[in-house]
């Protein structure tokens, strides 16, 4: 039995010690530019996936609009900073706590639409929210804020640009805070709630699960998590613009990383990420001037395929490959 | 004074496009649970086509518009075998994300076959002609999309009500296990939706291309406002659309009156207001 157990902790923990490890050393072993820029912008893009895959992979609550909360982080850290001169941190946690209060402002209302009508509705919110931010002149309208350059250091979030090292060990730390914040609550009873919300609402329900309640402690932790993301993200690239973090395609980036990974599993968001931002980067370098639509066709491929073939994205389908490869293992072993 | 009335009627006239651009949107949902995220790219690739049928054959977009629909019919069916078939079964998440990865495929492969560039076709046969009563102007082409939108949207509505097969489409829709033990196909039905809805969105597609350019993007704004338009007006409710349709255009129309950089954001904020209150949509049953 305490074998068993040590097994289990074994197999759940070294591969997050083995990964985790990985990717502290990486920045400072890797010095190119572009690879460096590269792992900072998956860290970020699998922090607000991890927060996403909350509501949308455990709970089945697809949000085509999560760039409302990674805009909401990103505005609130970018206003703060330029006009009160307040440090990035504070206003990052501003920024979550605002994203809450959102979240939960628009669960009230929009969480009594059920699977695709819920998605179209926050499309419709994700819409209105682009254009308050674009015609807002407080936030900078179409052009956004640009961020002051501080001194720099840890307190104010701002780092030498020639070697992003900094950068990328913020980012580890806070994709792992939004990874630990996610596994921690959905380990005990909410994850399983919302497990069986996902599963069949009126069946949850009749089993006496708070379901309305639990869709909207998930909301809230997932936006919270999400405009933390954002706030960094504000302070990475020193400019808030509104096309960057609160359009259409923000919030179809964050989907495309936890469905392509695996909506659903934690190792989802980080997987997805890497695949994508390598994706995006790579094809942009390619195709000078950006925009050749191949990394699209190349995502828009791999969605289909996930879709059609293995619902729990590229971590389900590396999960069946194993199985398939045990069941295959080598007949010396078990022959007597 | 003469802006309101002219903004009702443009509203109208675009209102029905958007209609006719939802009902094949409407259709699919109705009949098989399904909300084809990549509807709006499916009106971009019919306006492709309209484009080349001028360019390369010299046919204006008012005569191709049998090409384009029947091109986009074919892309309706494709779909439905190759992805939504293998999904209708599977999880939840799993039907919303197809559709979603073909909406940027199809805008991916747009971008990289044609640039980012807008096309258009110039001087259309419908632009010689125009409308004037009073104060009030409807150009021939907005013209003809409206009353071709509604002629349409009605020969479906004929088609699903008066047709043996079309009420065979509508048992499917209303119970699909009752409909297979009375010898109903629901397989082939489902394929004709996904045909009709294709045909339709081709045919609006057409109508569209003799005041519209195209480029990758321009499924993204159709799109929405065809989302918008089924769930305000009742997921498979072809009435529904229609009205929701000619609601949003007045709407959209009339905002843009008075705060222009608002006008498309009215339609959403009108749409949130009436889901809100009412979940269904004006006509919509579940």
């Amino acid at each position: 039995m305490e074998r068993a157990d040590r097994g289990l902790l074994v197999r759940r923990f070294l591969p997050v010690a083995v990964v985790g490890t990985l990717l502290l050393v990486y920045p400072f072993v890797v010095k190119d530019a572009f690879w460096q820029n590269l792992a900072i912008l998956a860290l970020i893009g699998a922090g607000a996936a991890a927060a996403w895959n909350l509501l949308g992979g455990f709970a089945g609550q697809v949000s085509f609009g999560h760039s409302i909360f990674f805009g909401i982080g990103a505005y609130t850290t970018g206003f703060l900073l330029v006009h009160h001169g307040t440090s990035p941190w504070l206003g990052m946690v501003a920024g979550a706590a605002l994203a809450a209060v959102a979240g939960i402002v628009i669960g009230f209302p929009v969480f009594r639409l059920r699977s695709h009508y819920f998605s179209i509705a926050t499309i419709a919110l994700q819409q209105l929210a682009f254009v308050i931010a674009l015609n807002s002149n407080a936030l900078g309208s179409a052009t956004g804020l640009q961020l002051p350059i501080k001194a720099e250091g840890l307190a104010n979030l701002q780092f030498s640009v020639r070697d992003a090292t900094d950068y990328h060990l913020v980012a580890l730390g806070l994709f792992g805070f939004c990874s630990l914040a996610v596994w921690l609550f959905l380990r005990g009873r909410p994850g399983s709630y919302l497990r069986a919300i996902r599963d069949d609402e009126e069946v949850a329900r009749a089993m006496g699960v708070p379901v309305r309640r639990y869709k909207l402690l998930a909301i809230a932790l997932s936006a919270a998590l999400t405009a933390l993301m954002g706030g960094f993200f504000a302070m990475y690239a020193l400019f808030v613009q509104p096309s960057a973090v609160i359009s259409l395609n923000r919030a179809i980036e964050i989907v495309l990383i936890a469905v392509l990974g695996g909506a659903g599993t934690l190792w989802g968001p980080l997987v997805g990420a890497w695949v994508l931002v390598f994706l995006e980067q790579e094809t942009r370098v390619s195709f000078a001037g950006g925009g050749s639509g191949l990394d699209f066709v190349i995502y828009g491929l791999l969605v289909m395929l996930i879709a059609v073939i293995e619902p729990s994205g590229l971590v389900g389908l590396a999960r069946r490959v194993r199985a398939r490869l045990a069941r295959w293992s080598p007949p010396g072993r078990t022959a007597p | 004074m003469g802006e309101i009335p002219q903004a009702l009627v443009s509203g109208l006239l675009i209102g029905a496009v958007y209609a006719l651009v939802a009902v094949g949107l409407t259709l699919v949902f109705g009949v098989m649970d399904i909300v084809n995220f990549a509807h709006g790219n499916f009106l971009m690739v019919g306006m492709y086509v309209s484009v080349f049928a001028f360019s390369q054959l010299g046919i204006d977009p008012l005569f191709s518009i049998p090409i384009a629909a029947l091109a986009v019919s074919m892309l309706g069916i494709a779909t439905y075998l190759a992805l939504i078939k293998p999904v209708l079964k599977g999880p939840v998440l799993s039907q919303i994300i197809v559709t979603f990865g073909l909406l940027i495929f199809l805008q991916g492969a747009a971008q990289f076959l044609f640039k980012a560039d807008s096309r258009g076709v110039p001087n259309p046969i419908l632009d010689t002609f125009k409308l004037q009563l009073g104060t009030v102007a409807a150009g021939g082409p907005q013209l003809a999309a409206a009353v071709g939108a509604v002629l349409f949207t009605a020969a479906i509505w004929l088609f699903l009500t008066r047709t043996e097969i079309g009420g065979a489409l509508s048992a499917v829709s209303q119970d699909p296990g009752a409909a297979q033990l009375m010898g109903i196909n629901p397989d082939r039905l489902h394929m004709l939706a996904w045909a009709i809805a294709g045909a339709s969105v081709g045919a609006a597609a057409g109508l569209l291309m003799s005041f519209f350019t195209v480029d990758p993007g321009a499924g993204g704004n159709f799109g929405l406002v065809a989302f918008v338009v089924v769930s305000l007006g009742g997921f498979g409710s072809l009435r529904g659309a229609l009205v929701a349709g000619l609601c949003l255009g007045v709407v959209q129309d009339m905002v843009g009156l008075y705060a222009p950089p608002y006008a498309f954001a009215a339609v959403f904020a009108l749409y949130l207001v009436v889901v809100l209150i009412r979940p269904q949509g004006l006509f919509g049953t579940r």
